[in-house]
């Protein structure tokens, strides 16, 4: 009795959960300009009308460079921070790791603002590269995270035995541990990438005159009549990143079934 | 002599230690840079005042006096105590049974099931509280949906634009958070535990109270601090669902360093709001240490 209500919760709940972003879809493809029930029928106007828009091209184009920037650096950072706790004993090592961490929990205005103030304070402009540094501090926990399972993930004596058959320890880190943390790795870049790709609260403060995508969105809000154009490019983003998101579950998974270890993104 | 010199560089750096140190230090030096020393200045800013277009920087603990003689700041930050509070209950109350569910009756595709319910929390934050602007808006889901079926006349106004609507898009946006660190917390108890507490003659609900409860705790606290720091940050669901009912303490700080052009008043605000989150997260911990201490 207790099981069947507790799953009856459970499906309710994934409901509750889903159900809210699903209507983004839904109207993308309603033939009204009005953004609400009962639907009038079926067309692609709204997708069609985003292929004309320049500025978003533009938005996007900005956004893939401070995506992949983010994603390929934030990941290198992680490899060097992850394979630091995972493989070695340093000074501090719990104070420093919980403080590379610490993005996680601040409130995200504050991370913004403090950015915001020092780099115009410093003289520089607000540009693409203000908002990828941004981007980075956000993502280097979620990379660092992510990294550290994959890298607990294997057995050391692999790299013993490498170092004992006469390879340095470059090649051995390149022919021995990269390939056995590239999972980890490619996962890292996906998901550090649609962080990027989604985020909004640290971009606001941090864009110039360049905006990304969430920027141009959060811009386009206000015009109603852009409305169903705005709902069309929103469904687009949410289904670029549940892609994005299952590619790299199972690059992370088929790592996993490898290693024998298991493991999850948190 | 000579030999030792010529080989200390590189024996230095084939030190475990140093060599953990030096892995660790890009991501580290980031984090200073960009976090710490911002974070700093930001404090020593709120120290400062604006003097129309310059700042003056000289000390003075003006833009403190002002957040807390002026009744808006108070207004605002009580709210948003109250918002980040009744979320993070009502986020922990909910996902609780969800986590105790995955943890106890899936036995197959437990992955699949975090994986499903992490999904959301990565898909913009944008795009959800936009969606839930459709679903309670005046032209909403909710409304045009409830006059088709004949049970109201004219669209409800109450839904959106104020306080309510701000806790129910919150909770829902940081749902899938809370559930993962109750999750975690319940899915490393010990099963041995739960069948001596049967053993020993406890009832379901008795086991319930004084086995799996206290011994989530680490993952109910965990959950309640992950919910409650990002909430009371939050500047984007207030001005989007909130109304004027609704603004939260972040859209001041906002405003400080956009129209208002204000920096000092703005890092005075941010740096109150920190203190006072850390104040809570705090009591946070003690609390759930005290609920432990009383629950064995």
């Amino acid at each position: 009795m207790r099981f069947k209500f507790l799953t009856l919760y459970a499906v309710a709940f994934m409901i509750f959960l889903y159900l809210p972003v699903l209507f983004l879809p839904l109207f993308s493809f309603n033939d009204s300009t009005i953004v609400a029930f009962p639907l009038k029928g079926f067309t692609l106007e709204w997708y069609e009308n985003l292929l004309s828009e320049t500025t978003m091209h533009q938005a996007f184009f900005n956004s893939m460079q401070v995506g992949w920037s983010t994603a390929v650096i934030s990941t290198l950072l992680g490899i060097c921070a992850a394979r630091a706790v995972t493989r070695y004993n340093f000074f501090a090592k719990k104070s420093i790791t919980a403080f590379v961490m610490l993005p996680l929990v601040l409130p995200e205005i504050i991370v913004a603002i403090s950015l915001l103030v020092v780099i115009l304070w410093l003289g520089f402009n607000l540009s693409l590269i203000s908002v990828t540094l941004g981007h980075i501090l956000m993502t280097v926990p979620f990379s660092t995270a992510v990294l550290i399972s994959s890298f607990e993930g294997f057995d050391q004596s692999l790299e013993e035995a490498s170092m004992d058959l006469g390879e340095g320890p470059f090649m051995t880190f390149m022919r021995v541990t990269l390939p056995m943390v590239a999972p980890g790795i490619i996962s890292s870049l996906l998901i550090t990438f649609t962080i990027s790709l989604d985020e909004f609260i640290v971009a606001f403060f941090l864009t110039g005159t360049e905006p990304t995508l969430p920027i141009y969105i959060w811009g386009q809000l206000r015009f109603i009549a852009k409305l169903p154009n705005v709902v069309a490019l929103g469904s687009i983003l949410l289904f670029s990143s549940f892609v994005l998101l299952c590619i790299a579950e199972l690059v992370r998974r088929r790592a996993q079934r490898r290693t024998g270890i298991e493991g999850s993104i948190l | 002599m000579s030999v030792s010199n010529a080989s200390g560089w590189p024996m230095f750096f084939r030190r475990e230690g140093v060599r953990g140190f030096a892995l660790m230090s890009p991501s580290f030096l980031f984090a200073l840079l960009l976090l710490a020393v911002p974070i700093g200045v930001i404090i020593t800013f709120s120290f400062w005042t604006q003097n129309y277009l310059d700042i003056d920087t000289t000390l003075t603990l003006q833009n403190y006096r002002e957040v807390f003689e002026k009744p808006i700041y108070g207004v605002l930050l009580q709210r948003s105590l109250i918002v980040a509070g009744s979320v993070t209950f009502l986020t922990v109350i909910l996902a609780y049974p969800l986590a105790y569910y995955v943890a106890f009756h899936v036995h197959q595709r437990k992955a699949l099931w975090i994986f499903l319910i992490t999904i959301p929390f990565w898909t913009s934050y944008l795009l959800r509280i936009f969606a839930w602007k459709l679903i309670l808006g005046y032209n909403g889901v909710v409304n045009t949906s409830l006059m088709e079926i004949g049970l109201i006349e004219e669209p409800l106004d109450f839904i959106l634009y104020n306080m309510n609507a701000v806790i129910l898009t919150l909770s829902h946006a940081w749902m899938p958070f809370a559930i993962l660190p109750i999750y975690v917390s319940l899915q490393k108890i010990d099963r041995s535990y739960l069948e001596a507490a049967t053993d020993l003659g406890d009832g379901p609900i008795r086991r319930f109270l004084r086995v799996t409860l206290p011994l989530s705790l680490p993952g109910v606290l965990a959950a309640m601090v992950v919910v409650f720091i990002p909430t009371i940050g939050d500047y984007v669901t207030p001005k989007l669902v909130g109304g004027t009912d609704g603004l939260m303490i972040a859209n001041m700080i906002q405003v400080q360093f956009g129209k208002a052009n204000n920096w000092p008043l703005g890092a005075a605000l941010a740096v109150t709001t920190m203190v006072t989150v850390t104040l809570v997260a705090t009591g946070f911990v003690f609390f759930a240490k005290w609920l432990g201490g009383r629950a064995r």
